[in-house]
């Protein structure tokens, strides 16, 4: 219940920013930063919970922006109707890749992963409907009331989206779903022989993080105006949304939030004062010093903290 | 498309010469993954800084294959840091290791790759040498001299590592720790000692091997992302730690994704690889060779 009147504060937070009077830069920077808190928590559900890691998150995220460029130009549809059917989409392509997880694991699932983002980008380097490798411009739509600009109804949009996909983690963590999951990381032959559906629930977490990863990428060519192949299937958002969670913490949904707001945070102001070469290095770094020195990230830290008090 | 037998077998021709190079750019791979197990998906990102070692090599003066060579003990020194650290930190804590490896790996990755733009910026680069531009005219057909190069390198690489596998004591010695780890101990072996070894080797021949790529054509820093679905699809076609395999597996890769790049145009060439990979992952995970 508290984490209900929580996510309704920040709901209501988000929506009340949205329409005052601050910064337009502020909505482009927090845009980002909410995106990336969705794609992390996305991921976490699979590679957090279940141990399988997802190198493909540029996949999922890129076609839900493509699903949603391809009914705008097609139908005119409205933003609502775009999540949706890209949360559909990537979802069924997050089926197609829990099927993989039958006959692989570990760096086999890892590898393959990465090549539905080539193939994936190849198709789309290829199709002359959503501009082939050169891009797509996107007239936006006017903006509806009662705010002020476009970016700033995203904003409102895009955190919505985070805390649904926060609350669908959190449902997971806690539920049976979740001591399934976990007991498929910790070892899956002995969750499968204590009677644990690690199929059904591998597809589950596939489906599920595939989806949110779709419904975060389609308000993306809204917010540019323009889609094209090799920025939108670009690698960096898969090491962002694993380096995220392995640095806020993996075992908790609180994790990738923080990891998000953490490093999406430095991010924005690291491509604003210096580069955004400098960006990729600054994730690269911190998820290697992370990973050696703090397995458990940022909640281990805490945890371990409070514990030696 | 217009089909005609000389093109097929112009195409086939290059996908010979063009698998060789694969073979040869994955064989170090085919060494820490496919023998050690080590989720090396930083191989084609150290490889690419081989390609720039070699190109700052060649400005000196130096001719970029004797670069290359220069360049693998150096390398060779690299892989043995890095395996260690690796071990230090993944492999001695043994469980849930995977997680994080993977993780570390994808890491250094990355951080090699911005380090090549920082240093070198983003633009391609080509390195010059007498047989670098110039082809080899066979009657109607025109071969590149750098491919034939690439091609003899790769068959020497190939057949060495083969040889130095099976023939010498730390060749068996690095066979035996793939096979059978708990056992090597058991002798009084340190299988630690024996894997930063071969992790040495791989790396270093990386740096043979970078040189080859740059060789082959332009590089960039973000080519390593490429090079993940071919060097990995060669690997896992090839059946881990197989090296005949490695050879069969990248002529196979090389005629594929030439024939693809005849028929359809280079657009869907990058796709050939990671098809391929996602095919054998699906059907066949043991790979052609597998062991």
């Amino acid at each position: 219940m508290k984490y209900w009147i929580g996510a309704a504060a920040v709901l209501v937070v988000a929506f009340l920013t949205a329409i005052s009077g601050i910064n337009e830069y502020f909505f482009y920077a927090a845009f980002v930063v909410l995106q990336f808190m969705v794609l992390a928590t996305a991921w976490n559900i699979l590679g957090g919970y279940a141990g399988y890691v997802n190198f493909g998150t540029a996949a999922f995220f890129a076609i839900g922006s493509y699903t949603g460029v391809v009914l705008f130009k097609w139908l005119n549809a409205p933003l609502a109707v775009q999540i949706v059917a890209a949360a559909a989409v990537s979802g069924l392509l997050g089926f197609g890749v829990g099927l993989l997880t039958l006959r692989l694991r570990g760096i086999f699932f890892a590898i393959a992963t990465v090549a539905i983002i080539f193939i994936m980008e190849t198709m789309m380097i290829n199709w002359r409907y959503v501009g082939g490798a050169t891009g797509l411009q996107i007239l936006r739509p006017d903006v509806l009331p009662p705010f002020a600009s476009y970016t700033r109804m995203l904003f409102a949009v895009m955190a919505l989206l985070a805390v649904i996909a926060v609350s669908v983690a959190r449902y997971v963590q806690v539920s049976w779903i979740g001591r399934g999951l976990r007991a498929i990381r910790d070892s899956e032959e002995a969750a499968e022989c204590s009677g644990v559906p690690t199929l059904k629930l591998k597809l589950f977490a596939c489906t599920v993080s595939g989806a949110l990863m779709g419904a975060a990428g389609a308000p993306m060519p809204m917010y540019l105006s323009f889609i094209e192949p090799a920025s939108s299937f670009s690698l960096n958002y898969s090491v962002s949304a694993l380096a995220m969670p392995m640095i806020g913490g993996t075992v908790h949904w609180l994790g990738p939030v923080i990891g998000a707001l953490l490093l999406g945070t430095i991010q924005q102001i690291v491509t604003v004062t210096i580069s955004s070469e400098i960006n990729v290095l600054v994730i690269g770094v911190l998820l290697v010093l992370v990973v050696v020195f703090a397995p458990d990230g940022v909640i281990g830290l805490f945890k371990k903290f409070v514990k030696n008090r | 498309m217009d089909f005609s037998f000389d093109l097929l077998l112009e195409a086939l021709l290059f996908g010979v010469l063009l698998g060789c190079f694969y073979a040869a750019v994955s064989i170090g791979l085919s060494v820490s993954f496919g023998l050690l197990d080590v989720p090396h998906v930083a191989h084609p990102a150290v490889m690419i800084l081989g390609s720039y070692f070699t190109y700052v090599l060649a400005n000196y003066g130096l001719d970029p294959i004797v670069a290359g060579v220069v360049l693998m003990p150096a390398f060779f020194l690299l892989g043995i840091l890095i395996y260690r650290f690796y071990y230090e930190t993944f492999e001695k804590r043994g469980s849930e290791a995977g997680v994080r490896g993977l993780a570390f790996f994808f890491g250094l990755a990355f951080i090699i790759e911005v380090a090549l733009i920082l240093g070198f910026g983003v633009d391609q680069r080509t390195v010059q040498a007498a047989y670098i531009g110039s082809s080899l005219e066979l009657g109607d057909y025109r071969v590149p001299y750098r491919m034939l190069v690439a091609f003899g390198v790769a068959l020497v690489l190939t057949f060495s590592l083969t040889i130095y596998l099976s023939k010498t004591f730390t060749g068996r010695a690095i066979k035996a720790v793939a096979q059978d780890e708990p056992a090597l101990r058991l002798m009084g072996a340190n299988p630690v000692r024996v894997k930063q070894w071969a992790f040495g080797i791989a790396t270093g021949v990386s740096a043979l091997a970078g040189a080859m790529l740059i060789i082959v054509g332009p590089v960039e820093p973000a080519m390593d992302r490429l090079y993940i679905g071919r060097t990995f699809c060669v690997v896992v076609l090839a059946g881990l730690g197989s090296m005949t395999g490695t050879l069969a597996a990248g002529l196979i890769l090389g005629v594929a994704e030439s024939v693809v790049l005849m028929m359809f145009g280079a657009s869907w060439a990058p796709a050939v690889a990671f098809g391929l990979l996602l095919v054998v992952l699906g059907i066949r995970p043991q790979g052609l060779f597998g062991r």
